[in-house]
């Protein structure tokens, strides 16, 4: 089920690597700071405006928190992005590697650095499931299956929106070739914003449902770091990638430390994941689902 | 007008050929060493050479390193900090196995082993480059980390899992004084220095470089992929493991591997960028400035705030350190995105033709 997490965070990669050609180290950071912002305001919107339901002060802060991740996307593009079109990759690198100290530091200027429960009244019961298919069925964590819906459900909304609108379309485009589509008249600014939005919002998701889980602090930002083995696995290109690898680490993770773990001395969930990624490597430079790398002279 | 070539002939290869083709750069670099070596010992204090001269020449060293496998060879590697976790434990372990071993044959021992993983973790470069190669070298650091805090036989199976070394002597000269650690450190990095200048203007050094502008064209015209960028991979990691050796030998004394983590690794690469890429003098510029910048920010933002009449908590002061950091960082590939010694080499062009406009 973790899996299922890590491609939510791999998903917010993917979709900023697709438009705008940056690989963007910042989506760790914006995973905490969605977070703080959600367990935060779910915090103070009860108090601030006195609502005692606990449903609609979770949904007013996912709305402000969500708004804050807009701001924050207008922000990057207007002062970071638009001052380095053109560059290579690595110094766009850099720059998103600059944007996560800062929004480390803003995050816990403004929210503070202590811990933070998000409740958004997730059940935590374990579970059987499919009893009826096999005996014994298979025990889960309710809360995991919650998880997975949630992100499934991301997930399904993420692909009609890039099918089906016409800003998906314009989205593709750009992703496609910057020139061709700013040459057809689309924006290339504003969607460089949405996208940064659209991997706003899936930072927030992600964050509410680590949150959730593990308790918003800053080892968050590691989560990033763990699920950049799931990109490469799945081609950077690629949002099914991103979902399959993000399963296919999550499950390798667990199946490692279960099976090998006790030979070597246990902990190595934590580069089992790049090792595998790394072998993969070898043999799919371009990832499961990644385009093709075709080199020109 | 101070700065002219004009009547320097090269009537010879040699004088066409030596590193500083200009007289005045020749004596300006000679003092600068004379300096570095003499003047700065009369003149630092202790805090001066513990906490800022110290980690700056050994962070120089190792961004060096990085510098020759990025700058030069194009290869963007995140894994530096566990090349240096590499050369500091390796060394460690050569210094303590073997008795009576030299401290400067357990350093280079150190930078041997780290080559060796530095090449091993440099195959996948053969298959992969840019962001793909930049993730895949993060599977070093992560492998390294865990390597070292989990396996016993590095750390010498001591409980605490941190190693410490002292009493370090080369050829009966003890070296515990700051001052006699500076030079000590200072003479790794002027030797080095050299050898990487002598590389990088060498043909292994045009491999890289023509490996770095395109690799496909590169090999159509003959060079061999593997090859360039395999001892790309060597010659940066042992100088890395070196620096490693030296940050945990002489700057820490006693170390765990969290003092080699990713933050290391990416520390060195901002120095790399901000320095300015495939240049030798960048690596200093960038590990003065990121060795000096958070030491300036943490004395200068309670000052600031006193100032304003505003008490800053010491939390509120690493946040905020965090927040100027990124944004400096930012604002620095913006206004520069070729690096300080981008400024450096645009200032000696004023200078040449300083007090004309053209």
């Amino acid at each position: 089920m973790a899996g299922m997490l890590y491609s939510l965070v791999a998903l917010g990669f993917v979709l900023i690597y697709k438009a705008s050609g940056v690989f963007n180290f910042a989506q760790g950071a914006m995973v905490l700071f969605a977070a703080l912002a959600m367990a935060r305001f779910s915090g103070w919107v009860p108090g601030w405006l006195g609502i005692e339901d606990k449903f609609l002060g979770n949904l007013i802060a996912f709305v402000l928190a969500g708004a804050l991740m807009f701001v924050l996307a207008w922000l990057i593009e207007r002062l970071v992005l638009r001052h380095l079109v053109n560059q290579e990759g690595v110094t766009l690198l850099m720059a998103t590697l600059g944007i996560t100290y800062f929004l480390d530091g803003l995050g816990q200027t403004i929210f503070g650095s202590d811990i933070y429960q998000i409740d958004v009244g997730m059940p935590k019961d374990p579970i059987f499931l499919f009893e009826g298919t096999f005996e014994g069925g298979v025990l889960v964590n309710l809360e995991d299956v919650y998880a997975a819906c949630v992100a499934a459900l991301l997930v399904a909304v993420l692909s009609l929106f890039f099918q089906k609108t016409a800003t998906g379309r314009a989205l593709r485009a750009v992703a496609d070739d910057h020139q061709a589509a700013q040459s057809i008249g689309i924006p290339l600014n504003r969607i460089w914003v949405i996208v940064w939005f659209v991997a706003g919002i899936t930072a927030l998701v992600a964050g509410i449902i680590w949150g959730s889980k593990l308790g918003v602090q800053f080892s968050l930002t590691t989560v990033a770091l763990r699920a950049l083995p799931v990109i490469i696995l799945g081609g950077l290109t690629s949002v099914p990638g991103a979902i399959i690898g993000g399963l296919i680490i999550g499950v390798g993770e667990k199946l490692s430390e279960v099976y090998l773990g006790p030979y070597v001395g246990g902990g190595i969930e934590i580069w089992f994941a790049y090792v595998l990624a790394l072998v993969f490597l070898l043999f799919r430079p371009q990832g499961l689902f990644g385009e093709k790398i075709i080199d020109r002279v | 007008m101070f700065y002219r070539e004009n009547g320097q002939f090269k009537t010879s290869y040699r004088a066409d050929q030596q590193i500083f083709p200009i007289a005045q750069d020749r004596w300006v670099i000679l003092a600068f060493i004379a300096f570095a070596f003499i003047g700065v010992p009369m003149l630092a204090d202790e805090y001066m050479f513990r906490a800022i001269l110290i980690p700056f020449l050994i962070l120089a060293l190792a961004a060096l390193g990085v510098n020759i496998l990025v700058g030069y060879c194009g290869q963007i590697s995140l894994g530096s900090g566990a090349f240096m976790a590499v050369g500091a434990y390796m060394a460690y372990n050569t210094y303590v196995r073997i008795d009576g071993m030299p401290v400067i044959i357990a350093l280079l021992s150190g930078g041997f082993f780290a080559t060796l993983v530095g090449m091993f973790f440099g195959i996948p470069s053969l298959r992969v480059k840019g962001l793909y190669l930049a993730v895949a070298t993060l599977a070093a650091q992560f492998f390294c980390d865990w390597a070292f805090l989990r396996i016993g036989w590095f750390t010498n199976n001591t409980a605490s899992g941190s190693v410490s070394v002292s009493n370090l002597a080369v050829l009966g000269w003890t070296i515990d004084t700051p001052v006699e650690k500076y030079l000590f450190c200072l003479g790794f990095l002027v030797v080095f220095t050299l050898l990487a200048k002598n590389l990088v203007r060498s043909a292994i050094g045009r491999e890289w470089m023509a490996i770095r502008d395109m690799d496909v064209a590169a090999a159509v015209i003959g060079i061999r992929p593997m090859y360039a960028k395999l001892s790309a991979f060597a010659v940066s990691s042992f100088i890395i493991g070196v620096a490693g050796g030296l940050w945990g030998f002489v700057h820490l004394g006693s170390w765990e591997p969290a003092a080699f983590s990713i933050d290391r690794s990416f520390q060195l690469l901002f120095m790399v960028i901000i320095g300015g890429m495939g240049s030798i003098m960048g690596s200093f510029f960038g590990a003065a400035f990121i060795v000096v910048l958070p030491i300036f920010l943490n004395q200068f933002l309670p000052a600031a705030g006193a100032l304003v009449g505003v008490e800053i908590s010491t939390a509120a002061v690493s946040h905020t350190e965090f927040m100027v950091f990124g944004a400096l960082i930012v604002w620095f590939l913006i206004v520069e995105p070729h690096g300080l010694a981008k400024l450096w080499s645009l200032g000696k062009q004023k200078l040449r033709i300083w007090p004309f406009p053209h």
